[in-house]
């Protein structure tokens, strides 16, 4: 077994920041990706409000997400970056249309002005997720890297069957996740409503869910060696497996907040699992004579390390009660006011 | 043809356009955020100090301004966190040892705090009770100075690097060379040199006024606009007011910090402050008022100067020599041109506003403010040079500091003076900086750029319209009228009724449709007519 030193609890971190931005923002973009599926103009501002007081909140972990990659290991941050250029400019435009739909649609009543920041929300959250959901497959696919540690792929290299399964993944994943948290914010018909809607999501989740593992296991053999040498992380993939399962069950019997809590239970388990595949690799290399970048060749010196680990001791018991005052300020159902 | 022209332009330039292009749509936000986060927390201090709720509707009333570019801010903010890696991926791998952290401090330390108070701020009129919605306006207000704080602690660390060495990379255990190059990279040994490297300080208080003034030239710009339309007449009397007391004292102390800084400048950059005021030649400086510079003669064209005025601000003597162009090599200069007019464009607009709000300071006292429409138009349009200043101003700390994106330091000799080469030339250790050229994504290409900048031009000329005229609508529904609402003692006895009602519609504007009662009996039948189908 590795020693127990401040690459891995970095690596660890990273993967909590990872796992709380799936979780936190899973379920803003996932009520995004539902958002044309509400009818009346009244139900899509409910929809909204459901997550106006906390969206932008939620982002703020992918950009501290993003921070930490850079402070802790700048070599992996710098690669995954440039190799992602054109995704990662339309990912841009994505949350740029998202925060813009999300805070100006209210603003006029022109049917126009509604229609287009309506699926402006829409569309731009389902690509989001998609194209995270693609990283998150290439990420475990690897890339082609030179010596330096360059991308020397290309654009066409990073659409893939495989990561375009993981794109899907994400959305499935998201949509449930996102159904699941409008149920808990609306009430009688609309959530009903919302409520036929999970069920559908679920079965696709199941389905891509299903799909992804295997070929995971059948592309991707070497993400399960991990496995062999920490059989611990079986656990995770057991917790996830369970939680998965349960959440027909807590949602049948009308227990939708353990039903959300399940949901985000599985996020977090698939985004651990998928740190624990990779480990200690940040970027896999495609290529077996070019080196990886790892948590030790790709991270910053131990001084920064240590600097930036005062820091997250510091901030993060702070960010977490923040975000406890903000959740409970804004707990309860979204109310009608119209 | 245009089109292989443009293919021509290589990865460097393009990256320097999408950066500057991106960061200053963004910076349009964050002055004011910071500026009217002041404001902000100044209004509801008196709220909560004398319960009168002209404070209550102000500090409403511009916190549904500051969300609006709160909310551009965040989303054109994250963009720039991103293009350090995108674009400047090399720039990343140099740097990301002393740099990243102080960009992860900012997302910990100001953005969690910024974001999360917002909400409470916006929506949380009628959720919390007073004292904690004060708080709230202090946290939003203080994380916007935070991330500030960070930001410019890092850029200023590129300006005059501290706190840092330069070391080869290491791959397992043995130092690293590829195609026969070591692989360097910054790494800090210091961290609170880092941050206070010798320009932070300076920068930060200079960065933070700039701030205070955009934030009151917008409160006051709309307040006079108020006032000429004959509209909402007490709120824009003591809006105007505050905010001019704001802009006239940070005006004055940017006056007083600019001069400061210039100095420092000329310590630890003196290659960027005669590229600031095209000083070609070594000797007694002028000041230029007005002129063009002009590289081929090395001189200034159509020059309005006075004459040993840099020498005596420098120096406090007119003839002291003032270090010119002419002590670097060529390569080793930044362009004269656009530094010298973003700089004389941030002097000249800083000045006219000192004098239009000490104008408008010596009105206000004479009572006669209010009634004054020229000066009162003035007021409303001095956003536009509030906003320039603090731009041109970034823009010359920015083209001032090429063509390197970490500073290098002069060679010294053994006894702290500046080594000079045989040409006369000052020397640069240049393994101690980076290069802009050198510092660009090596896995991307031009058209690639190309395309990014093409649609984040797009893009952002669609939200700037969007966000004036979301602003001109917030502008024309004014503030909520006051009277309408109770003050704190009696709105005790009304918790229980006012979370029932709680309003949290839409978004972190947090202003709800004012229309929204006329049409409830519509929405209701929208909403049976849609379960019908």
């Amino acid at each position: 077994m590795m020693t127990w030193d401040l690459h891995i609890i970095w690596y660890i971190l990273l993967a909590v920041l990872l796992a709380g931005y799936a979780v936190l923002d899973g379920f803003d973009l996932g009520v995004g990706i539902l958002h044309l599926g509400l009818r009346t103009d009244q139900e899509r501002r409910l929809g909204i409000s459901s997550i106006g007081p906390v969206w932008d909140g939620n982002e703020v972990w992918l950009v501290t997400f993003g921070g930490a990659l850079f402070a802790a290991f700048p070599e992996a941050y710098a690669t995954i970056f440039s190799a992602f250029y054109l995704p990662f400019m339309g990912l841009l435009v994505c949350l740029i249309m998202r925060a813009v739909s999300i805070e100006f649609r209210s603003k006029f009543h022109f049917g126009w002005w509604r229609g287009f920041w309506d699926f402006g929300f829409f569309a731009s959250s389902l690509v989001a997720t998609l194209l995270y959901g693609v990283a998150i497959g290439n990420g475990m696919r690897g890339l082609p890297l030179d010596e330096r540690g360059e991308y020397v792929g290309g654009l066409w290299n990073l659409l893939n069957g495989y990561s375009l399964l993981t794109g899907i993944l994400a959305v499935t994943m998201f949509g449930l996740h996102g159904s699941l948290y409008l149920q808990l914010k609306t009430e009688d018909k609309l959530q009903a409503r919302v409520r036929n809607w999970s069920w559908w999501w679920y079965g696709s989740f199941a389905i891509a869910y299903a799909a992804t593992t295997a070929a995971t296991g059948w592309l991707h053999p070497q993400s399960l060696e991990n496995f062999r040498a920490a059989p611990w992380a079986f656990g995770i993939a057991a917790i996830n497996f369970a939680a998965v399962a349960m959440i027909p069950w807590s949602s049948k019997s009308g227990k939708i907040g353990r039903a959300f809590v399940l949901s985000c239970v599985n996020i977090a388990c698939l985004v651990a699992l998928w740190f624990v595949s990779l480990f200690p690799d940040l970027v896999t290399s495609r290529e077996p004579t070019v080196a990886s970048l790892t948590i030790y060749n790709a991270a910053s010196s131990d001084t920064t390390l240590q600097i930036m680990l005062w820091i997250a001791i510091l901030g993060m018991p702070m960010v977490i009660a923040y975000t406890a005052v903000v959740y409970w300020t804004f707990r309860g159902k979204v109310e009608n006011l119209y | 043809m245009l089109l292989a022209q443009l293919e021509n332009l290589d990865v460097v330039t393009l990256s320097r356009w999408q950066f500057a292009l991106t960061i200053m749509f963004h910076y349009l936000f964050p002055p004011l955020t910071i500026g009217m986060g002041v404001v902000l927390v100044y209004l509801e201090a008196m709220y909560l100090k004398s319960g009168d709720l002209l404070f209550k509707q102000a500090a409403k009333f511009w916190t549904g301004i500051f969300a609006v570019n709160f909310a551009i801010g965040v989303a054109t903010g994250i963009v720039m966190e991103f293009e350090f890696g995108t674009n400047w991926a090399t720039y990343s791998r140099f740097v990301g040892d002393v740099f990243g952290s102080a960009l992860a401090a900012e997302g910990i330390f100001a953005f969690f705090l910024e974001s999360g108070f917002l909400a409470i701020l916006v929506f949380g009129w009628d959720r919390v009770g007073p004292k904690l919605h004060f708080f709230a306006a202090c946290m939003v207000a203080l994380g916007s100075i935070f991330s500030s704080v960070w930001i410019v602690i890092a850029n200023s660390w590129q300006q005059t690097p501290a706190g840092h060495q330069i070391v080869q990379m290491t791959r397992d255990g043995v130092p690293w060379v590829v195609d026969g190059q070591p692989v360097m990279r910054a790494e800090i040994y210091d961290f609170w040199a880092m941050v206070f490297n010798p320009s932070t300080v300076q920068r930060l208080i200079h960065v933070w006024i700039g701030c205070f003034i955009v934030g009151a030239a917008m409160v006051m710009s709309i307040s006079a606009w108020y006032l000429l339309r004959g509209k909402h007449q007490d709120f824009a009397r003591r809006s105007l007011t505050g905010g001019l007391w704001l802009g006239f004292l940070a005006c004055v102390a940017a006056l007083a910090s600019g001069h400061f800084q210039a100095k420092n400048v000329y310590r630890t950059q003196p290659a960027k402050l005669a590229a600031f005021e095209a000083h070609y030649e070594t000797g007694p400086a002028a000041m230029t008022l007005l002129g063009v510079p002009n590289d081929q003669s090395e001189s200034v064209d159509f020059a309005i100067a006075v004459p040993g005025g840099l020498s005596l601000l420098l120096h406090e003597d007119p003839n002291a020599e003032v270090i010119g162009l002419d002590r670097f090599r060529p390569e080793d200069r930044p362009p004269v041109l656009p530094s010298f007019v973003s700089y004389h464009l941030m002097i000249g607009f800083g000045s006219a506003l000192l004098l239009l709000y000490g104008i408008s300071v010596v009105w206000l006292f004479r009572g006669k403010l209010f009634a004054n429409r020229w000066l009162l138009w003035l007021l409303v349009f001095s956003i536009v040079p509030a906003t320039i200043a603090n731009h041109s101003g970034w823009v010359a700390a920015e083209v001032g500091r090429q063509p390197f994106v970490v500073y290098p330091p002069l060679l010294t000799d053994a006894s702290g003076g500046r080594m000079i080469d045989d040409q006369g030339h000052f020397a640069f250790d240049e393994s101690q900086g980076l290069r802009t050229a050198n510092a660009v994504s090596r896995s991307v290409e031009g058209s690639e750029v190309l395309a990014s900048i093409v649609m984040f031009g797009l893009v952002y000329v669609a939200l700037f319209f969007v966000w004036i005229s979301v602003l001109h609508h917030k502008i024309q529904k004014g503030p909520e009228p006051v009277g309408l609402r109770k003050s704190p003692e009696n709105e005790t006895g009304f918790i229980e009724a006012a979370t029932a009602i709680s309003r949290h519609e839409e978004g972190l504007m947090g202003d709800r449709d004012e229309d929204a009662e006329d049409e409830a009996g519509r929405s209701v039948e929208q909403q049976d007519s849609g379960e019908a189908r």
